[in-house]
């Protein structure tokens, strides 16, 4: 889903911009108008200030906990187990599984949105095949999240996939690990991805294919040699826009990671028995430490949920860089996708 | 063999490879599809498709599928579900509507009337609003507006009221669906000013050289052409309303109650589960293949919901290709 608000937003100098919109001038004074309208202009400023003011409310409020109860020591030590907030630790292990589960999820999806994006904006026949393909991409798009877990745990439950979670004593496969959880969260990171490569793709101009054509590149030449590098701006907002989902999400954690604070391995090998085991991510932490979970330690929740607000902060700033960036160097623009 | 690999490929085989990539997209949501059902399928089996109606005590219903053995007996699997549809379609409509007034008129304020620098803030401002994970979206609700509304906005008398009911807490539909209409109408403005912005802009001036004054030329021209784009913004809240489930989960009170109209005020504080939310909720008991399945039934039905929002929205974008607006 392209939002587009970047294709006007950075306000285009004035020689290659649209045309400029009714100047101020020419505006009538709003006093001259009916009421009807000056409703409508009251509640029009009204709610883009409101907007405004409530995404700004969030931040300095969650800035003010954060900045109240987050301490650096917070960052490097491990959860535990005690009644007292005080005694519950850090949240390390939480940020090692963010990290864990967004290298996992992004390792996945990134072949498969690529490879898809290409595949449509390149080849895309036939026809109705490609049609089906975006839009089992814009289904996946709109499933939500808790479906897409629970969709994980009847896989990943199957005895063909047991050596990717854990056995219980009894024989009944788990389906709960970071690789059943990665695996979800790439499904999750898709769409964007796809998104922002398809649009980068065919924004790319056709004499650009047509002059490696006629220097007798194939076609997947053409897309490594020519296509790929210029859309590389296009991928990293996918992939940027992914990653924000992922730390995102909690639905996946909850019902796919376990709710063990603490990384816990399963098995001997020590690389691949973290990845079968369970554990837990920030999103989750600040779950499971709410009053909804069983932590109830708000104040352990209100400096992780400050973490989470700055990573998302700063993906957010790397789209904005990043379309920014683009634009200036080839006077194309990147299209972002929110949802 | 690696020699071979990292020779150009030829093109036919790149385009097999390619192709191949993209329908394992389509066969991930065909067994999508498929796995849910599968485990759904017991429910559908003892209830029809009844278990979306009213009847009973659905605590009690889904308590009694929790204690049964690995081998269920079929009253196990009674089901009706309709206070979590209720609950579900409530929130959804309310929020939706809502937001979908907010985010017609913040669009045209950041299209048409906020100042150049203003703008500049605003977007970004409303991208954030837009990722803020659901979690940071619950824990603002659960530990800042419910003790609010619990404390400082019902009353003794209204918590009395119902007392014998439902234990008024604050955590309930008004909180629900005001997170609900913070967290969707980022997506709608998002879509609306695309959408705004892509009506040609000739045909606004033309109304306002007849004498109109930009707002009215703004809401009668501009946004009547928008129309089908704002339907499709519209659908695609409506998609992410219904599945939202960790916010829900964690501010409305969690009880499988339906709000009744008819108890004045109190019906905004009583608190709700809705389908995504009650998932989060039994999560702990998926185990028990009663309760299992009851759950897997629940996700089929937004899956379903995804899917029907999903065509609808392909559907009523199809005019917008007139303006070459991608949605």
């Amino acid at each position: 889903m392209s939002t587009g608000l970047q294709q006007w937003a950075p306000s285009p100098p004035p020689s290659s911009g649209p045309p400029m919109k009714t100047g101020r001038g020419r505006r009538s004074s709003p006093m001259t108008w009916r009421w009807r309208d000056r409703l409508a202009l009251a509640a029009a400023w009204g709610a883009g200030i409101g907007l405004c003011l409530i995404a700004g409310a969030i931040v300095v409020y969650m800035g003010y906990r954060g900045i109240q109860y987050l301490r650096p020591s917070l960052l490097v030590q491990r959860p535990a187990l005690s009644t007292s907030q005080s005694g519950t630790g850090g949240f390390l292990d939480p940020l090692i599984g963010t990290a864990l589960l967004t290298v996992i999820g992004i390792v996945l999806a990134v072949p498969l949105a690529v490879g898809g994006a290409i595949w449509i904006a390149e080849y895309g026949r036939p026809t109705w095949l490609a049609r089906v393909v975006e839009s089992s991409i814009e289904m996946v798009a709109g499933t939500p999240d808790i479906v897409i877990a629970l969709f994980g745990l009847s896989i990943f439950q199957l005895g063909l996939f047991a050596p990717f979670s854990f056995k219980a004593s009894g024989g009944g496969v788990f389906g709960k690990s970071f690789i059943a959880a990665g695996a979800m969260m790439s499904l999750i990171a898709l769409p964007p991805m796809f998104t922002a490569t398809r649009d980068g793709l065919q924004a790319v101009p056709a004499h650009m294919r047509e002059a490696a054509f006629a220097l007798g590149k194939t076609r997947i030449a053409t897309i490594r040699r020519v296509l790929l590098p210029s859309v590389r701006s296009n991928i990293a907002t996918g992939v940027t826009l992914g990653i924000s989902r992922i730390i995102g999400d909690t639905a996946i954690i909850v019902l796919l990671l376990g709710e063990t604070l603490r990384l816990d391995p399963q098995g001997s090998v020590p690389g691949i028995g973290l990845l079968r085991g369970t554990g837990s991510t920030l999103t989750s932490y600040v779950y499971g430490n709410s009053p909804a979970g069983e932590g109830a330690a708000p104040q352990k929740a209100y400096a992780a949920a400050f973490v989470l607000l700055l990573f998302v902060l700063g993906l957010n700033l790397i789209v904005d860089r990043i379309g920014r960036s683009s634009a200036d160097a080839t006077g194309m623009t990147v299209a972002g996708a929110v949802v | 063999m690696l020699e071979r690999l990292s020779r150009p490929w030829p093109d036919h085989r790149a385009e097999r490879t390619l192709g191949a990539v993209s329908l394992l997209v389509c066969a991930l949501v065909v067994a999508m599809v498929v796995f849910v059902g599968i485990h759904a399928w017991p429910i559908f089996e003892h209830n029809g498709l009844s278990w979306l109606g009213s009847g009973g005590d659905l605590g009690r219903q889904l308590a009694n599928m929790q204690n049964t053995t690995q081998h269920p007996p079929p009253s196990a699997y009674h089901l009706r579900a309709w206070p979590l549809v209720y609950g579900t379609l409530l929130t959804t409509v309310v929020a939706v509507v809502l937001a979908l007034a907010i985010a017609i008129f913040s669009s045209i304020f950041i299209v048409e009337l906020a100042p150049a620098r203003l703008r500049r803030l605003a977007i970004p401002v409303i991208r954030l609003l837009a990722s803020v994970p659901s979690v940071i979206y619950g824990l603002i609700g659960i530990l800042v507006l419910v003790p609010f509304v619990g404390n400082h906005v019902i009353s003794g008398a209204e918590k009395q009221s119902v007392q014998n009911v439902v234990l008024l807490t604050g955590a309930g539909l008004s909180v629900t669906v005001v997170i609900l209409t913070v967290m969707i109408t980022p997506i709608m403005v998002a879509l609306i000013c695309e959408a705004l912005v892509s009506v040609p802009s000739s045909w606004r001036e033309g109304a306002v050289a007849l004498g109109v004054n930009p707002l009215r030329a703004m809401l009668a021209v501009t946004l009547r052409a928008a129309r089908p784009a704002i339907v499709a913004a519209a659908v695609l809240a409506t998609a992410r309303a219904l599945g939202e489930a960790i916010m829900i989960s964690m501010v409305s009170g969690s009880r499988a109650f339906s709000p009744k109209p008819i108890d004045g005020l109190v019906f905004f504080f009583e608190p709700l589960r809705t389908l995504a939310s009650g998932i989060v909720d039994y999560h702990e008991g998926i185990g028990a293949p009663a309760l299992g399945s009851a759950l897997y039934a629940w996700a089929l039905l937004l899956l379903f919901s995804a899917f029907v929002l999903s065509i609808a929205g392909y559907l009523i974008k199809l005019p917008l290709r007139k303006f070459q607006v991608r949605g």
